[in-house]
């Protein structure tokens, strides 16, 4: 299909900034970004009147699920789901079963990636089984394609085990080892955030230091190897100050914080609804203020979702028995706009910075993040920053319905998203 | 008020309420035919997913007393531990036409969440670390018995694990909406991490405030905390927390003990304390079923005029 897509009276905003255009798109890439771009007969016309024309959006951190979690999710309806939400890159966590520790779970996940309606990408995990024993096959699976090394959902805890893991990666260009920071001795049987909520509920708690202990252990190590090592979901003020100083010295440090982590609270587990049982934990007040200023001025450089399905009988369990996790993908957009941008904290190239272009260059997707310019791969998505939506649970493309937002009222909502210059998404429908 | 799920659903008037209901319901059980009609036709279930001889036949009593019918699941009970998910059990039980299930289960908030899913009235027996609502009230029940109305200034202090208690937790909140004022004492380590917000103050050294103690409320010690460090031995604990004879020489002569029972004789509390006159230990038992009664007639007793 020799397809023709014409983004039409939207605003353009890329890393190089922020203009009314049109832009052209054929066979898969951007041809044409101009005032007025005619569409030739047969053309797709995408509307993008009062829309924000974006590099699409880049998740470093989905819990796709399959293999052996396909109750949950699946590699198609999760890659629908971030369709939806506007992605076109997820990069798929380890933490299946079996673990993405070998190249043939590699090479299952990037086969089936391929049908679906979002660019998949492998992470790998940094131990053998995410038991934090042995290295994993860190080159074998570099030589796939795979640059985030992680045992995300486990903290390589050992930290001998985890300076030989960044000094032989330094070997590997371009990877990075994306530490879940949890100190297991500190987290022990916790289930919430330990504090006077955890307290009152009488729900056993992890403190806050679980999480600092390991980011300044980690930020430490990157000193000790040169080894690039990047924090995923951020959760605690302390963490936010410990990057913030590791940057300000010039350390190759990232960091990335989940949507959830701006927005809400440990309060919301005064119900022990299980929706609310994340790991990390929702924390303060302090914490969400602490993780939005990190946000603000470039500490962390990433929004990263965490999208974590669970079947619906999982979350039915006792808070301290069911497993933590909470949908992301198609709330992301909404809730930067509604949490960040809409009070002032980020403008909105800033918020596309940290959903697009920040984390393609983190993950070294060199197709995707932008420029939109011609010649690029179509990789877009349209959306309108002033729509009004409220989250109904039953209408979410994933194939689970754990998300902590039922009824919350947002802004911002995807129209189109453009995939290697196929429409996957059309006013707000997905067309695969 | 529909549920028990804590004592914040009661409040002071509420618990005013029960311990007076319990008063008469008291009188009830030491009639020679120990019985009234108040919940004829009325279905209770006790669902109790964790082991609790006592509290489970104190409730059934209670409930038999009242003439309701009752249905008891326990833990060791095979439908609890075919891997039937708690909301599909709590619907089956519900499709059977009842009024109220009583709950005791290891994990705090169970209890409301069933509450959140059926009809019936939801009774905490017991959830995790968070609460035990009727123990409160029966120990209030028991303290009024002996002190009347007169709360008000009362010092109470609960000793021992008060992080892992959910006796400790709804005794605070009943207390000290009563208006007593309630000291925590114990080792940091067996202390909730935040305390704010609680109606309390907190020592670490009991000898100083035993002599000033109008009620000492000892809590149970688990011997797997050890295990946990969160203190270095039985023998330690006992040494700096355990209520000896020693210690019951510092309590005023005209001071109460309690405990909520199975004690560790030896560990928090020596054998011969629970003999001491000032011990309402045994009391606090026989109370038990009063104020069951009374919480069960409250919850499914007036308004509809069915029972009697």
């Amino acid at each position: 299909m020799s397809a023709v897509v014409v983004i039409k009276g939207g605003t353009v905003i890329d890393a190089s900034g922020s203009r009314r255009a049109d832009v052209l798109v054929e066979d898969g890439l951007i041809r044409a970004v101009a005032d007025h771009v005619d569409a030739a007969a047969g053309a797709t016309v995408l509307d993008a009147d009062g829309a924000i024309v974006s590099p699409g959006f880049v998740d470093l951190h989905t819990h796709l699920r399959e293999p052996g979690g396909e109750d949950a999710e699946t590699i198609e309806t999760g890659a629908r789901a971030g369709a939806l939400g506007g992605y076109t890159a997820l990069v798929a966590m380890p933490n299946t079963n079996p673990p993405i520790d070998t190249a043939a779970v590699v090479e299952q996940v990037l086969r089936v990636g391929r049908e679906a309606p979002c660019d998949v990408y492998s992470s790998g995990c940094i131990t053998k089984g995410r038991a934090g024993e042995e290295l994993a096959p860190l080159g074998e699976l570099h030589g796939l394609g795979v640059r985030i090394f992680t045992d995300d959902g486990a903290c390589v805890a050992d930290a001998g085990l985890m300076r030989r893991a960044l000094e032989y990666a330094r070997a590997l260009p371009g990877a990075v080892l994306a530490q879940h920071c949890e100190d297991p001795q500190l987290a022990r049987g916790g289930h919430m955030h330990e504090g006077a909520w955890s307290s009152w509920l009488g729900i056993p708690g992890m403190p806050a230091e679980a999480e600092s202990v390991v980011v300044a252990r980690d930020i430490a190590l990157a000193g000790l190897t040169g080894g690039r090592v990047h924090f995923l979901h951020l959760s605690t003020a302390a963490s936010v100050d410990l990057v913030r100083a590791a940057k300000a010295k010039g350390l190759a440090v990232t960091a990335e914080a989940a949507p959830h982590h701006f927005t809400l609270t440990d309060s919301l587990c005064c119900g022990y609804d299980p929706l609310f049982k994340v790991n990390p934990p929702l924390r303060t007040d302090g914490d969400v203020k602490a993780v939005k200023e990190g946000l603000a001025d470039g500490t962390i450089d990433a929004i990263a979702t965490d999208h974590a399905p669970h079947p619906a009988q999982e979350k039915e369990r006792p808070f301290d028995e069911a497993p933590p996790g909470m949908l992301g993908l198609e709330t992301a957009l909404a809730l930067t706009l509604t949490e960040l941008v809409g009070p002032g904290l980020l403008d909105l190239p800033r918020a596309l910075a940290l959903l697009s272009w920040q984390p393609a260059r983190l993950a070294g997707l060199a197709d995707h993040g932008g420029p939109i310019a011609p010649g690029r791969p179509a990789h877009l998505t349209v959306f309108d920053p002033e729509a009004a939506w409220e989250v109904d649970p039953a209408r979410l493309a994933s194939r689970s319905r754990n998300t902590p937002y039922a009824g919350r009222k947002l802004t911002g909502r995807v129209r189109h998203t453009i995939l290697a210059g196929d429409p996957v998404v059309r006013d707000g429908q997905a067309q695969r | 008020m529909k549920h028990l799920l804590g004592i914040d659903d009661l409040g002071a008037e509420g618990i005013g309420e029960v311990l007076r209901l319990a008063d008469s319901f008291l009188e009830v059980t030491r009639r020679d035919i120990p019985k009234v009609p108040a919940l004829r036709g009325k279905t209770v279930v006790s669902m109790f997913y964790e082991d609790s001889t006592r509290t489970r036949l104190s409730f059934e009593t209670a409930a038999k007393r009242l003439s309701a019918d009752t249905m008891t699941f326990s833990a060791g009970s095979s439908s609890l531990r075919k891997g039937e998910s708690l909301l599909d059990t709590v619907r089956t039980v519900e499709a059977m036409g009842i009024d109220a299930i009583v709950v005791r289960h290891k994990s705090s908030g169970v209890p409301q969440r069933i509450a959140g899913w059926i009809d019936a009235s939801i009774i905490n027996a017991g959830d995790g670390w968070h609460e035990h609502p009727t123990q409160a009230l029966l120990d209030a029940f028991t303290l009024r018995r002996h002190r009347g109305d007169s709360f008000a200034g009362m010092k109470v202090a609960i000793v021992g694990d008060i992080k892992h208690s959910r006796v400790a937790r709804s005794n605070v909140k009943a207390l000290s909406a009563l208006g007593a004022e309630v000291t925590l004492v114990g080792p940091p380590t067996l202390m909730p991490p935040d305390l704010e917000g609680w109606p309390v103050t907190v020592s670490y050294d009991l000898d100083e405030v035993l002599p000033a103690a109008d009620v000492l409320y000892v809590l149970r010690i688990q011997r797997e905390r050890q295990q946990e460090a969160l203190f270095p031995s039985l023998r330690e604990y006992a040494a700096r927390y355990g209520i000896t004879t020693e210690r019951m020489a510092r309590l005023p002569s005209d001071a109460l003990v309690m405990h909520p029972g199975p004690t560790n004789r030896g560990v928090e509390i020596d054998a011969l304390v629970a003999d001491d006159p000032r011990s309402v230990i045994n009391e606090q038992v026989a109370n038990g079923v009063a104020v069951r009664m009374a919480v069960l007639y409250m919850l499914l007793g007036s308004g509809e005029g069915r029972a009697a």
